[in-house]
């Protein structure tokens, strides 16, 4: 293998790979002390690869394995960029609630590696490997707050069912293989089309549930609400964004690369996985008292419109991309927006102590109100415009019933949010919030800025080369 | 002729926009402490704004050429994929504008007193909504339609939730989330639309669906989508309950806002996508819309008599003279499309009134009650010529503007089918048997109330209120041309597209 193509074509992975080793070797040395300038390393290598990712050449390496194109950069830019806001999050964060250690931003890079990998794959071991190295981060990031046993408990729920699941897909995996005798994509692709047979689809259909399990999509929906609770919030920032955005590239590329031949057996498990996760988000919401687990229902929802757009095919990847960057914003906005708020020194947790912040801390109720709605699908907010690409791309494919119920059940969902709103806005305050810190409050106006207007110019430029992307995929 | 002005219209629609940030900005700026400045900046900044959108709202309609059907003032940018920021106004649509601002400086004048909290924000939300509902009217691209449609919920869901009265929150969530469910349906039908024909220009898939109509199936789903959510908006019988609920909480200048301006935004959705994009589905549909506004007319007028709050018994007379609307725009001809038009526009001006009526005597007293009242033309002789004269006009009296606009949707209906007419006749007999009793109980007899004694007549705010909306309402009643010039190019154009299309 000739160095050059891989630096030409991994470049960025290998930035993370080395970087975060270095980086763990100077912590060794610098002990919790040097968080800091861990955090501000980790960022830097972050924005390095994310410069890398922009300079990759298109192509495949590891005789097709890891598969670059323009899909892979769009969405490992977004992720990067989206890891450094968690490190800067969590540096604030831990500061504050006490437990900072090094660890932090040296295990989010890592997971970045892994989701890297993931977007990446074009085989089924770099699949496996990607997800696990993901994942392996994800568990230790959920459990950072050893001394907390809500935190411990969601380590401990998040590792055990991750596992369960990791098995589910390695079993279907291993189906795959023993029956197309295929590692690669491509190559499962041509046998697939030779020769369809139950054991093919019996271990497509353990693969799907492995990923459905991973993007918290329903039924496999469990854990996402208790881990939320639980985790130190800038992790759950991190979960409910970035790593979702990898599994669902990943989903579609076996999918389409994989089984495009097989489009009308893996299309209805899709439509069922999909339906099944905006009811149950949408339902699942409305009584919630956590706002964190009242966000774990609201990604749920929003995957089940994810897959929507995997489902309507080759069409459906350019809206996915755009959904999931819009997405991720509201999200990593809502998120920092919660972060930002105490009492006494006591975080917010409850949705009922959000009770009259507009008339305790107005800007920040403007962005959150703007999040809120922005998450709601109300135009002209960014959540609009990835509904639109979304539904846009199932209506086309023929899947309007579907779009349609989607539509609907995001009403339902619309009544959670619209109780945040209500409780910032009508209802009489509490006692005093304590003093916002700076680095929360400006991520959330940040994201609430973006939503709208600058989603106005992100639209102009990102739906081109979002389309272009697309045109790339499955190379 | 007057200096043309560059992007007038999008000067129209921003306006209000830009006033609410100086608003934000100027309260952002102040000492915190000096709240009775602040909220008097705010109330100085959105009157001036108001005013100054009127002014260039009356700059456009002077500007306005009456003879050409199509889009005038027409401003088209490209935005991405297949939306472009498109604008312009034709006679269906110039008239809203005109109508928007010429209430939404009434309404600021209506809050003047009577709001006395979060006056900063309050003044925010409703030039928020100007902007958002004049851009309803303005947008001809179909996703800028909706950015504005929807948009409007937002301001609306917290002048109802925060200013409202005991009841607001329940108002506040069922009139957000009725709406959203009809507009969501809606979203879906723009989308296969903008699927299918590959744009989202309102002019050129107007031209497209003329040219090459879908089939009727097809057209009979997209028809039923809009017609949800335009139904809602309008709001027709049975989905008018949010509407009742909504008024009584809402702030008087809020209830002003939704009877005037918001409620149009169905009929004119009606005439702007579902008559001339959908003119089969319209067709075969138009015996259900019929019944249904029939229903309304005759139904909520009986409703209406029996109501014990004045708010909720002119919001069911709001269900009911909307009828007359869809019941015109349905009979697709051309009287029943130019009267449904005229009653719009003279309904808002009525009902606007009316609401504000209610408001002068809700904020003395705090309550709605009709039992409490009575006598009232005594004590309140200015105060009582006002009601009657608004009264009169939402009954239908000739010389005012309700006569003209339910003399023209009924003739209209009566070439669509005679028994339409003869029922909803009988409507216009119901609605002067609760307004009339309304008065009745209201202004006359004998004072039995001594708190009634404790306030005075009309102030000379409130007398420069209603001296426009009066003017209005008899302006239109004795020259009905006066609408009727602006409407009736567009207005034929679009009748003529569907009678074409119906093949009659």
């Amino acid at each position: 293998m000739d160095l050059h193509l891989v630096t030409s074509m991994a470049l960025p992975e290998a930035i993370l790979a080395i970087g975060s080793l270095l980086i763990l070797v100077f912590g060794g040395f610098r002990g919790d002390k040097g968080a800091l300038s861990i955090s501000a390393l980790c960022g830097a290598a972050l924005i390095a690869a994310a410069a890398a990712a922009l300079f990759d050449a298109s192509g495949q390496l590891f005789s097709g394995s890891f598969v670059v194109d323009k899909v892979a950069v769009f969405a490992k830019v977004a992720i990067y960029i989206a890891g450094v806001f968690v490190i800067a999050l969590g540096q604030g964060y831990f500061d504050r609630t006490g437990g900072m250690r090094f660890e932090f931003p040296v295990l989010v890079t890592l997971a970045l590696l892994g989701m890297s990998i993931m977007i990446s794959a074009g085989d089924l071991i770099a699949m496996y490997i990607g997800i696990e190295m993901q994942s392996l981060a994800m568990y230790v990031l959920a459990g950072f707050r050893r001394d907390d046993a809500k935190s411990s408990e969601a380590g401990l729920k998040y590792f055990v069912l991750g596992a369960l699941s990791s098995g589910l897909l390695l079993y279907g995996a291993s189906l795959v293989y023993g029956f197309t005798g295929a590692m690669n994509f491509h190559d499962i692709a041509v046998a697939a089309s030779q020769h369809t047979g139950v054991g093919l689809i019996f271990g497509l259909v353990f693969l799907m549930c492995g990923i459905a399990f991973k993007i918290s999509a329903a039924p496999f929906h469990m854990w996402t609400p208790d881990v939320y609770e639980g985790a130190p919030t800038p992790m759950v920032a991190f979960a409910a964004g970035a790593p979702k955005f990898a599994a669902v590239v990943l989903f579609a590329r076996i999918l389409q690369s994989g089984f495009g031949s097989v489009a009308e057996q893996w299309q209805q498990v899709l439509l069922v996985i999909s339906v099944l996760s905006f009811v149950i988000g949408g339902l699942g919401g409305l009584m919630q008292k956590d706002f964190k687990r009242l966000l774990a229902y609201s990604s749920i929802a929003n995957m089940g419109y994810a897959l929507l757009a995997v489902a309507a095919g080759v069409a459906g990847i350019a809206p996915l991309l755009m959904f999931f960057v819009l997405y991720m914003v509201d999200n990593m906005g809502l998120f920092s927006a919660q972060m930002a708020l105490s009492r006494n020194g006591q975080p917010i947790t409850r949705i009922d102590q959000f009770a009259g912040l507009a008339r305790q801390n107005a800007p920040l109720a403007i962005a959150i109100t703007m999040l809120a709605l922005s998450v709601l699908g109300m135009p002209p907010f960014g959540g609009f415009w990835g509904k639109f690409f979304v539904f846009g791309a199932a209506i086309k494919a023929g899947l309007w019933g579907f779009a349609a119920a989607g539509l609907v059940a995001s009403v339902i969902a619309a009544f959670y949010y619209l109780r945040i709103i209500k409780l910032m806005w009508f209802d009489a305050p509490g006692e005093a919030m304590d003093k916002a810190p700076r680095e929360a409050s400006w991520i959330a106006y940040a994201a609430a800025a973006f939503s709208f207007p600058a989603v106005i110019l992100f639209l102009i430029l990102a739906w081109p080369v979002a389309q272009n992307a697309a045109q790339s995929f499955g190379l | 002729m007057l200096p043309s002005i560059p992007n007038l219209l999008s000067l129209v629609t921003f306006a209000p926009l830009f006033g609410a940030i100086v608003i934000a900005v100027a309260a952002g700026m102040a000492r915190k402490d000096d709240e009775a400045a602040i909220a008097r900046n705010a109330k100085w900044i959105s009157l001036w704004t108001t005013l100054i959108t009127l002014a260039l709202s009356i700059v456009l309609l002077l500007g306005f050429d009456i003879h050409k059907p199509g889009y005038q003032f027409e401003e088209h940018y490209h935005w991405f994929g297949p939306i472009s920021y498109h604008m312009g106004v034709d006679g269906v649509s110039i008239l809203f504008v005109l109508l928007t601002a010429f209430l939404m400086p009434l309404c600021i004048a209506a809050s003047w007193k009577s709001v006395k909290s979060r006056i900063t924000e309050y003044m925010i939300a409703f030039l928020l909504l100007e902007t958002l509902v004049i851009g309803v009217f303005t947008s001809l691209d179909l996703f800028l339609f909706y950015i504005f449609f929807e948009g409007g919920l937002v301001p609306m869901f917290l002048i109802i939730g925060i200013w409202g009265g005991k009841n607001r929150v329940y108002a506040a969530y069922k009139f957000f989330l009725y709406t959203l469910l009809g507009s969501v349906l809606m979203l879906a039908a723009m989308l296969y639309m903008v699927g299918t024909l590959g744009t989202a220009d309102i002019p050129a898939m107007t031209a497209m669906l003329q040219a090459h109509p879908y089939p009727l199936a097809v057209q009979g789903f997209l028809w039923f989508a809009f017609f949800a959510s335009f139904a809602v908006k309008m709001p027709m019988w049975p989905v008018h309950t949010w509407l009742p609920d909504a008024h009584v909480e809402a702030p008087t200048a809020g209830s002003v806002m939704l009877a005037g301006i918001l409620l149009k935004l169905g009929g004119y959705g009606f005439i702007r996508f579902n008559l001339p994009m959908f003119a089969g589905a319209s067709h075969m549909f138009a015996p259900l819309v019929m019944a249904l506004s029939v229903i309304a007319v005759v139904y909520t007028s009986l409703v209406a008599f029996r109501q014990t709050d004045i708010k909720k018994l002119i919001a069911y007379s709001s269900v009911a003279h909307m009828g007359f609307v869809t019941m015109g725009i349905f009979a697709g001809n051309q009287l029943g499309v130019q009267g449904a038009m005229f009653q719009m526009i003279s309904h808002g001006v009525i009902s606007g009134a009316l609401f504000l009526c209610v408001g002068v005597v809700y904020d003395r007293w705090h309550t709605r009650e009709i039992a409490f009242y009575g006598g009232l033309t005594k004590l309140m002789p200015h105060y009582a010529f006002v009601f009657l004269l608004f009264t009169m006009a939402n009954v239908g009296l000739p010389g005012t503007s309700g006569f003209i606009g339910e003399i023209t949707t009924m003739t209209g209906a009566y070439q669509w089918g005679t028994w339409v007419a003869l029922i909803s006749a009988s409507g216009v007999i119901f609605s002067a048997v609760y307004a009339l009793t309304l008065f009745k109980r209201v202004m006359f007899g004998e004072v039995v109330n001594e708190e009634l004694k404790k306030f005075p007549d009309l102030s000379a705010r409130e007398i420069a209120i209603f001296v426009p909306l009066i003017a209005g309402t008899i302006l239109l009643g004795v020259y009905p041309a006066f609408v009727f010039d602006f409407t009736t190019a567009s207005v034929d154009a679009v009748v003529a597209g569907y009678r074409a299309m119906i093949g009659g």
